[in-house]
């Protein structure tokens, strides 16, 4: 009973880093209809400049604590997040308003291949260390119910708490704001928000940079607890079920979606894995999303499409 | 000046629907072929074969299968790569565990069995479109990667996970040297190139359009859905699992399942957008154009007497595809091929441009 708790906790964490990423996609799909191949490219983009700038920033300025050149290199981390979204909708987005989703689907395919591509030609191509202070020891919990309790990392119980915080954040700024407001017409209709005067290009900077720090805030937790490097851009496609499962345009979807694929993931792995060889949390995701498909097309929670010639 | 069709008058319908309607098209094509065939193999390096001209007509071919269900029937998939090794596997196995069986006979059956993977795959896109059907394919992907890492039997119990292929014989001509490798490949293509260019002039590509360009419209007008999807699903996979044949027969000989992982659906993909969507030429040319960008790259610092290292090289090769993917999505989202077709509707009316 212990051993199944503690594997339901290991994969309800691993699934809250899988929401993280889900929730880059579902957020830039909501506010500007475009499915954003490319957020697992930011993910490492940024994860790279956060590795790389708390490491170069205490040189540059002599500086001994720790905290602030990590302030300071997440500062410039996001500065770098928001740079990248104005590129991109300078030069890639701004031309395509109007085109097929497929053809956005595409851009953003070349997008992720050149932020790839940039990414580590500018940051370095290595395995590098993100130290932002979590803490690393496991705790036992519960050493009364069971015996010898349940171990928990406390590193996965500080990274959900600020999941949830940034979701509650990014919630509430969706709701309540006018720019939340206008990021939602934009996802209805692009020409139907430019003709009442929403400033598209700007609430396309305004979401692809909030896709980039939500990127940088996965990409630090997830490179403080396994490093940074390549195979980080390998999550996000770990994300893609999880925002099918969970509904292309809602967050709790995403959320709950990744809780269960990541779940899910580890419970096949122990319990069915044995019998076929091992192995299939690589393949898991996709085909319980695929089998999802065929029941509920539109996903968990995702608004039903609706065809009209 | 040279090209232009005036006093080429059609006098019945064959000539009215034939696949080359202007003469100087049928010459030009007919010379390609021969130079192809006859020019090529006389004057071509090792070299240049093996990593050039054979790559590219596997490639190109595999293109075609996958530029049938994006480009003309606009179903986007990322799972190509899966398909290709579908096919080099079954075929590998046939070859292994039927003795003395054709090499051809080989080939086809690991294009039905990739036929018949595709069509399961694809099955979901009765149901779902779009963004939803690229992550759909992507699990066929993801599976077979799987599938051919973990289960032994597909790889003949071999202890490494990789197989080989020694000898490739059919009709008695054996395909040891590159040059007969290249010829083997060529007629292949050429084979089924135009096999391709006939079905989607015909009725069936005509149902594969009305289905990309609105499919709740097609189908009221009475083309059926399902019908359609899945012939495209079957088509293309056939032709991809016997691109995926070839791969593994004719240029790499032996391979491990990496050989056909995700990359190789994503460079699929971009040499049908950089060629051109909905083009059997431009799936030549988006092949062309991706095998010789890396070898130019390559070349290139050498050229100008600056040292690359190869992560850096390979980075850079990364950037130039991202940009010139987005380049070609927002200047000619048609691709090479369009350039190359408004080219020719120029030529014809040269030198007066009205």
């Amino acid at each position: 009973m212990g051993f199944l708790l503690e594997t339901l906790f290991g994969g309800l964490m691993v699934g809250m880093l899988y929401a993280l990423v889900a929730l880059g996609f579902v957020l830039i799909y909501k506010a500007s209809g475009v499915f954003n191949f490319a957020q697992g490219a930011m993910v490492l983009f940024a994860a790279l400049a956060m590795a790389r700038f708390s490491e170069w920033i205490p040189q540059w300025l002599g500086l001994e604590n720790k905290t602030i050149a990590n302030i300071l290199a997440f500062g410039a981390a996001t500065a770098s997040m928001v740079a990248v979204a104005w590129l991109v909708e300078r030069l890639a987005l701004r031309k395509l308003v109007n085109q097929p989703p497929i053809a956005l689907l595409m851009a953003t395919l070349g997008i992720s291949y050149f932020i790839d591509g940039a990414g580590q030609l500018l940051f370095g191509s290595a395995v590098y260390r993100i130290d932002v202070g979590m803490p690393k020891d496991p705790m036992i919990v519960m050493e009364k119910t069971f015996e010898g309790g349940l171990l928990l990392s406390q590193e996965d119980l500080y990274a959900a708490l600020i999941s949830a915080l940034l979701v509650a954040t990014l919630t509430l700024f969706f709701q309540k704001t006018r720019t939340g407001r206008a990021l939602r017409a934009v996802a209805d209709d692009h020409q139907a928000a430019q003709s009442i005067g929403i400033p598209l290009s700007r609430i396309w900077v305004v979401v692809w940079s909030i896709g980039g720090i939500v990127a940088l805030v996965a990409g630090i937790i997830w490179g403080s607890k396994l490093g940074v490097q390549f195979s980080i851009s390998l999550v996000a496609l770990k994300a893609f079920p999880v925002v099918i499962l969970g509904g292309l345009t809602s967050v709790p979807g995403a959320i709950v979606g990744g809780l269960l694929i990541g779940v899910g993931e580890k419970l096949s792995e122990i319990y069915l894995g044995p019998y076929v060889g091992g192995g299939i949390e690589n393949w898991f995701a996709y085909v319980l999303a695929l089998a999802f498909l065929l029941i509920r097309p539109q996903g968990l929670f995702g608004d039903k499409i609706i065809d009209r010639v | 000046m040279f090209y232009r069709e005036n006093g080429q008058f059609k006098t019945n319908y064959r000539a009215d629907v034939a696949l080359f309607p202007i003469a100087q098209d049928r010459w030009a094509m007919l010379g390609l072929l021969a130079i192809a065939f006859v020019v090529v193999p006389g004057f071509a390096s090792d070299y240049l074969f093996r990593a050039v001209l054979i790559p590219f007509l596997i490639l190109a071919l595999a293109a075609i299968g996958l530029n049938i269900l994006v480009g003309y029937c606009g179903q986007i998939s990322l799972g190509t790569g899966a398909f290709m090794a579908v096919g080099a596997y079954a075929a590998y196995n046939l070859n292994a565990r039927i003795e003395g069986l054709p090499l051809l006979l080989s080939l086809i059956g690991g294009g039905l069995a990739a036929t018949v993977c595709g069509v399961l795959f694809g099955i979901p896109s009765l149901r779902i479109r779009g963004l939803y059907l690229a992550v759909a394919t992507l699990a066929a992907q993801f599976f077979v990667d799987w599938f051919t890492n973990r289960v032994k039997w597909v790889t003949n119990d071999s202890s490494s996970g990789s197989v080989s292929v020694n000898t490739l014989d059919m009709f008695g001509w054996r395909f040891d040297t590159p040059v007969q490798k290249y010829l083997l490949c060529l007629s292949l293509v050429a084979v089924f190139a135009l096999l391709a260019k006939n079905l989607v002039r015909g009725a069936i590509g005509r149902e594969w359009m009305a289905m990309r360009d609105m499919d709740v419209a097609a189908s009221v007008i009475g083309i059926r859905p399902v019908h359609a999807k899945l012939t495209a699903f079957a088509v293309s996979s056939f032709i991809v699992g016997v691109a995926g044949a070839l791969w593994g027969f004719v240029h790499l000989g032996s391979w491990e399942p990496a050989a056909f992982g995700i990359d190789k659906s994503f460079q699929l993909l971009f040499m049908v957008i950089i060629g051109g969507l909905g083009s059997i030429a431009g799936s030549f040319f988006g092949a062309a154009f991706i095998v010789l960008l890396p070898l130019l790259l390559n070349y290139l610092p050498h050229w100008l007497g600056l040292s690359l290292s190869t992560a850096t090289a390979a980075q850079l090769e990364h950037m130039v595809f991202g940009a010139l993917i987005v380049f070609f999505l927002i200047v000619e989202p048609h691709g090479l091929a369009r350039l190359w077709s408004t080219a020719r509707q120029k030529l014809r009316l040269w030198p007066f441009p009205y």
